[in-house]
Formats: C-alpha cells, structure tokens, sequence
C-alpha cells in the first residue's frame, strides 16, 4: 500500500488533536512537549498507525520522536518499505 | 437485572465454574453482555450462559486457554464480532495452582502457575487496553489473592504470581487512570470452590470471620468494581477474606 505525506500527515494530526491541542497548533514543527503530548498518547498514535497503514512503531520508536514532522517522516518511511 | 448494554461487552476468563462462574452471572445483570471464557470446562460453561439467559441477559462461551498467546486476540475478536461493540469490561479470573514447597517445587509447577496466573492477565489486560484508550473508558478486575498478601506454605507459585497481579494492577493502573480506565484486583480468601474442595489448610481456622467465604461474595466485588459508580476507584486491591489479611 503507498501512502502519501499528506495522507500520513492528515491523520497524524487529526489523531494528535484528539488527544486535546488545539489543531492550529499542530505544525510540523511542534514539538510533543510543546503540545502536552505525553507518551500514553504516543502509544495510541502508534496504535492508530499500526491499524491504517501496518506500520508497527516500537517504544523505541516513539522514544526517538520530538516534533510532529518527526513522526509524519518516520511513519511515510516505513510504510513505503 | 438492568437494561441490556449496547455501548460494550465484557470478558470474564475461567468463567465456567467457582468464582469465575459467579462474576459472569453478576456482571450480567448489570446489563453487559457476557464472554464465558474456559478451557476444558465446555458443559460448565454452557450451563453459566444458560443461566444468565435464563435471567434476560446475554452471554457467549468462548473456548480458549488463557496460556497460549494468541488467545487474547481471538477471544476478543469473537466476543466483539458477537456482541457488535468493544470489550468495556475484563475480568482475569482463569487460574490454576500446582502446590508443592519450594525445595520440592518443580520448574514446570512453577512455569505453568505463573504463565497461567500472572503472564496471561498481562497480555489479556494489553489487548484490553487497545480499544478501553480508544473508548476512553473501561474497567480491568484481576482476581489475585489473599496469598498475594500473606504467606501460605506450599504456594511459592502461586503466590509470586498472585502477588506480581497485584504490582501488574497498580502499574498499569496509573499508567491509564487519565484515560478513564481504571484496573483493580480483588483478593479472595478461602473461598468454597472446586479448586480449594479437598485441599488442606490451616488457614480456615485463621479466618476472623470463622467460616469460608462464597464465589457470590467476591463476585458482587468484582461487579462493584466494573460498575459506573466505582469510577474512582483504581490501583486499589479489595480483599474478600473474611479479615484473614487485616
């Protein structure tokens, strides 16, 4: 399945928000800490993932992950493998 | 008996008999629709969900052993595909005991107690947890044990794996309390049952209350536990032992 940025990042944001910042908020840039974003919430993201585009982020993987653009990168990445 | 539940379901594992057979039938009549999960007990099994219909509710025999691993995934996916809405509600009860004293305690006995009893909650409460984070709400019981607080010679095992549900149970329940989730255990004492029938001890004689309790009694427990009132509750571990841990 070939996913493209937007879609990745669409939903990325769309899950994000739903955990509580508001959406004018998440950028690219943003960073998890910058938006309240704590590590349960990472988990449903990767949770959210792993569902939509068989993508199977680790703890680890999320560890690495600062801001929104990281995750959008890293997600794109994988499920283009 | 309360309404019928469309919102959710629930999973009561080693549901055929004793305690486990008593917290299906109670979480029933508070409306949820029921997964009677066993292993070899199918006729025990049958005969719980034909006495929660007999009451109006609703209720599902699942087969499976709680020890394999891929049992979690299928069980949850019957239970879902059946009541057409998510797990809500789990409850691990399966669990066996293999007593022995710790010199003469094989590493089978041990293996096969703490796979059964603390390893399999693990993973049932993890897959729980995929759908209670999405729901943003849900209700985990562990049926631990009074053991699991004070010794009893001859129950290493069981005892290790009774106390490693109580630390299960407080860890993962602060790690999801601001999801509305709440995980909480219950520690049953000598409780009448198949599996203490026969056994001897000399903790009945240590019982405050001078008498053994019922699979009832830890089962209105558990229903507490699972209700919408004890949305406060979490982490918290209710003995059910007559005053043998107090």
């Amino acid at each position: 399945m070939s996913v493209t940025t937007e879609q990745v990042e669409s939903r990325v944001i769309e899950t994000l928000a739903s955990f509580g910042p508001d959406i004018s908020q998440i950028t690219r840039t943003a960073t998890f800490e910058e938006l309240d974003i704590d590590s349960l919430d990472l988990v449903e993201l990767a949770q959210v993932v792993e569902d939509e585009y068989g993508v199977i982020l680790k703890g680890e993987d999320m560890k690495q992950l600062k801001t929104v653009g990281d995750a959008i990168d890293l997600i794109v990445e994988r499920a283009g493998k | 008996m309360r309404e019928a539940r469309s919102d959710g379901c629930a999973l009561v594992t080693g549901a055929s008999r004793g305690i486990g057979a008593a917290i299906a039938r109670a979480v029933a009549r508070d409306g949820w629709g029921v997964g009677v999960n066993y292993r070899s007990g199918r006729a025990g099994a049958e005969a719980v969900v034909a006495a929660i219909e007999s009451e109006g509710g609703r209720a599902l025999a699942l087969p499976g052993d709680v020890a394999d691993r891929l049992t979690p995934d299928s069980l949850f996916a019957a239970l879902e595909e059946h009541f057409g809405c998510p797990v809500l509600v789990l409850v691990n009860n399966a669990g066996i005991s293999d007593d022995d004293l710790t010199p003469s305690l094989s590493d089978d006995a041990w293996e096969a107690v703490i796979e059964t009893d603390l390893t399999a909650a693990f993973r049932f409460t993890r897959r729980a947890l995929k759908g209670m984070l999405r729901a943003r709400r849900g209700r985990i019981v562990n049926v631990s044990s009074v053991v699991g607080l004070r010794a009893n010679p001859g129950q290493a095992n069981y005892a290790a794996a009774k106390a490693g549900l109580i630390a299960l149970t407080r860890t993962a329940a602060v790690e999801v309390a601001r999801r509305g989730i709440t995980i909480n255990a219950v520690a049953p004492g000598w409780i009448e049952t198949d599996m203490t029938a026969g056994v001897a001890t000399d903790l009945l004689s240590q019982v405050p209350a001078r008498r053994a309790g019922t699979p009832e009694e830890v089962a209105a427990c558990v229903r507490f536990l699972t209700s919408d009132e004890a949305s406060y509750v979490t982490g918290a571990v209710l003995s059910v032992d007559g005053g043998l841990a107090a």
